[in-house]
């Protein structure tokens, strides 16, 4: 598999952004600048950034509550997330969706989601959209393992299979459920889901280079008219459940061995396929996400607050009731 | 033309799919030969074919959360949730997702997505199969909830509903289906959050919705035989409430009963009397008297199921008792 120059330095630059976005939310927050829950997508950024990276603004997903590096990898602006993170009035989401419900449109980006498993059928519902337009468009669900035992997953497999969608299952298989490790071996996901009447693999989710091959076939088929696809992208989760959960609950040094094998971004560039992307393109590139993200926050503490009257603002497009 | 509410939701599905491409129909049997259930969905297959009249597995979640996401992207599905029972197997793409989408996103989304739902008692289909449940939608911000009670408004508002850019849960009530009245020909649109006055009068006000318009319509005729004006107000639908209308009516009689097939508690009934103790206090002659469905689920066998839901009796016995107050 070839990737070219540009789509080699893109790939780089969005794990690098989400890797320093990442880590930089995790310092703010420990320091009481950020309000909500936010949950830390660490070590497993190849799985986004192969997955986002030959999609359109056509093409549509549904995230999870971990949904910062799906936004990063399907292109929403930095400091657009921070203001929504941060819930500032000119956020994404005006403030009012914040780090679990953040949605950019223009990006095809159909939100992150609090509801475990709720995201899979509205990225059905995308993609029944694209197949009754004929526009070529794919739908990708992202669904953790957790998520994987919700019965909206197993109906909207289903659907998919018997309609034919053009969607891709992303499973990120991160081995813990919040607090509780998975009893499923890896592997028991993609069989699962290939029950169901579709292709199925399981991938290493922290090798770029077999995640993008896999996504490139998945959204052909898609495109294609070829139905869903399901990939289970196996992981480590770096940190806690939410930021703040000191995990307590597994085993620290099985925790500190994964971690070491699983970081997807020394394994990227050791690799000889990104022989291209020399040190000093890589300088470059680490310089201009620093300063992107020192940027970012710069404008987002001085920022507004939403105006109370925002309470009110887009419950409806048009309703004829009162709402207090 | 006299047409029934079947008729007239099926006449107004073939009249917004042939005006509007993006309009699409899903569901359990939609696509079968006799058109679901009640044959709503008759003939549309044949003249919109598969791609846009689309048969589902018996998956709720997968039919209401996909109709949503479809609308998200830019269709304006018609989905089927056959029984508004089955609420109980799906209300997250409800609750969670499709009712507020556009305010968590900051106004970036557009949901123009209805789900047509069939409620009620009356026809012996026992506890999971007869509920009323339109208190508990009508409770959620983001989306709007519609009660037609005859033929002409069901066409009015479904086209209303399907033109609507804001997620609409339609409510059908099974046992109106056959009811017929007169039905305007053509394009036919009603707003949301205009009751109908069904029935002038100046003793007292009965407020109704979907089939308890009619019961209380029914109830008016007998009271005018006894030489009671009662004025009868069908709300249309509930989300948005017409509260100017109950407010103005009231001002007139000075008396209310509201009739509604939901249990008791957090009915709209009850929603109708905080209203008017709230803000019409001053122009009630007599306390407010609520008739409902009883705080028990509703029994299949037609005996004891010919008590649960209100009748015409139990609305007249209200009314002389507040009359009499």
């Amino acid at each position: 598999m070839d990737v070219s120059p540009e789509k080699l330095a893109d790939a780089y630059r969005l794990m690098k952004t989400i890797r320093e976005f990442e880590e930089r939310m995790r310092s703010e927050y420990q320091q009481g600048k950020l309000p909500g829950f936010i949950h830390i997508y660490r070590n497993q950024e190849a799985i986004a950034v192969a997955a986002c990276l030959d999609m359109t603004n056509e093409d549509y997903i549904a995230s999870t509550h971990r949904g910062h590096g799906h936004c990063i990898a399907k292109g929403c602006e930095i400091e657009a997330m921070l203001l929504e993170l941060a819930c500032k009035e000119d956020g994404l989401c005006n403030g009012k969706g914040g780090s679990m419900h953040i949605a950019d449109m223009s990006k095809g980006m159909l939100g992150a989601n609090a509801i475990v498993g709720g995201g899979p059928p509205i990225a059905a519902g995308a993609a029944l959209t694209a197949k009754t337009l004929g526009n070529g468009a794919v739908s990708m669900a992202f669904i953790g393992d957790g998520a994987s035992d919700q019965g909206t997953v197993a109906e909207s497999l289903n659907l998919a299979v018997v309609l034919q969608l053009p969607i891709i299952f992303m499973y990120e298989n991160n081995r813990y459920a919040e607090f509780t490790k998975s009893p499923k071996p890896d592997g028991r996901i993609a069989e699962r889901a290939g029950a169901f009447g579709m292709p199925a693999e399981v991938i290493d989710g922290s090798d770029f280079f077999a995640m993008y091959d896999a996504c490139q076939r998945a959204i052909m088929r898609g495109r294609e008219g070829g139905g869903p696809t399901a990939i289970e992208a196996v992981c480590n989760r770096y940190y806690g459940h939410f930021e703040g959960d000191a995990q307590a609950y597994r085993d620290q040094a099985e925790l500190e061995a994964e971690r070491a094998v699983s970081d997807p971004l020394p394994r990227f560039l050791a690799d000889p396929r990104a022989a291209a992307l020399t040190e000093d393109k890589i300088a470059e590139i680490d310089a201009a996400i620093l300063a992107e993200i020192d940027r970012g926050f710069e404008v987002t503490y001085a920022a507004a607050d939403p105006t109370p009257d925002k309470l009110f603002t887009d419950v409806y497009i048009h309703y004829e009731g009162r709402l207090q | 033309m006299k047409m029934s509410i079947r008729e007239a939701i099926n006449q107004t599905l073939h009249q917004e799919m042939e005006r509007d491409e993006r309009v699409i129909v899903l569901g359990e049997d939609v696509a079968s030969d006799q058109g679901g259930v009640y044959g709503i969905t008759d003939g549309l297959p044949a003249k919109f074919g598969l791609r846009r009249v689309i048969d589902t597995p018996i998956t709720e979640s997968a039919i209401v959360g996909a109709a949503g996401g479809a609308a998200l992207t830019g269709l304006r599905p018609v989905a089927e949730l056959m029984f508004v029972d089955f609420l109980g197997v799906c209300l997250d793409q409800i609750l969670n997702q499709i009712a507020k989408f556009r305010y968590m996103f900051g106004g970036q989304a557009r949901t123009p997505v209805v789900i047509r739902t069939m409620i009620g008692a009356g026809t012996g289909t026992g506890p999971q199969h007869s509920q009323i449940l339109y208190p508990l939608l009508a409770a959620i911000p983001g989306i709007k909830v519609v009660t037609p009670a005859n033929a002409a408004d069901a066409k009015g508002l479904l086209t209303t509903a399907i033109r609507d850019d804001d997620p609409v849960i339609f409510c059908e009530h099974k046992a109106l289906y056959m009811d017929e009245c007169e039905v305007p020909e053509g394009e036919y649109l009603l707003p949301f959050g205009q009751a109908r006055t069904a029935v002038e009068g100046s003793d007292i006000t009965i407020v109704g919705m979907s089939r308890t318009a009619v019961i209380a319509e029914a109830a008016a005729a007998q009271l005018a035989q006894k030489g009671i004006s009662a004025e009868v107000l069908d709300l249309r639908t509930l989300s948005p409430l017409d509260e100017g209308s109950v407010l103005e009516s009231l001002a007139k009689t000075g008396r209310l009963v509201v009739v509604d097939e939901s249990n008791p508690y957090c009915s709209m009934a009850s929603e109708i009397a905080g209203l008017v103790v709230e803000r019409g206090f001053d122009t009630l002659d007599a306390p407010v008297k609520r008739v409902t469905s009883p705080h028990t689920p509703v029994p299949a066998t037609p005996c004891l199921e010919a008590n649960y839901v209100p009748s015409v009796e139990r609305v007249m016995a209200a009314v002389e008792e507040t009359l009499s107050y």
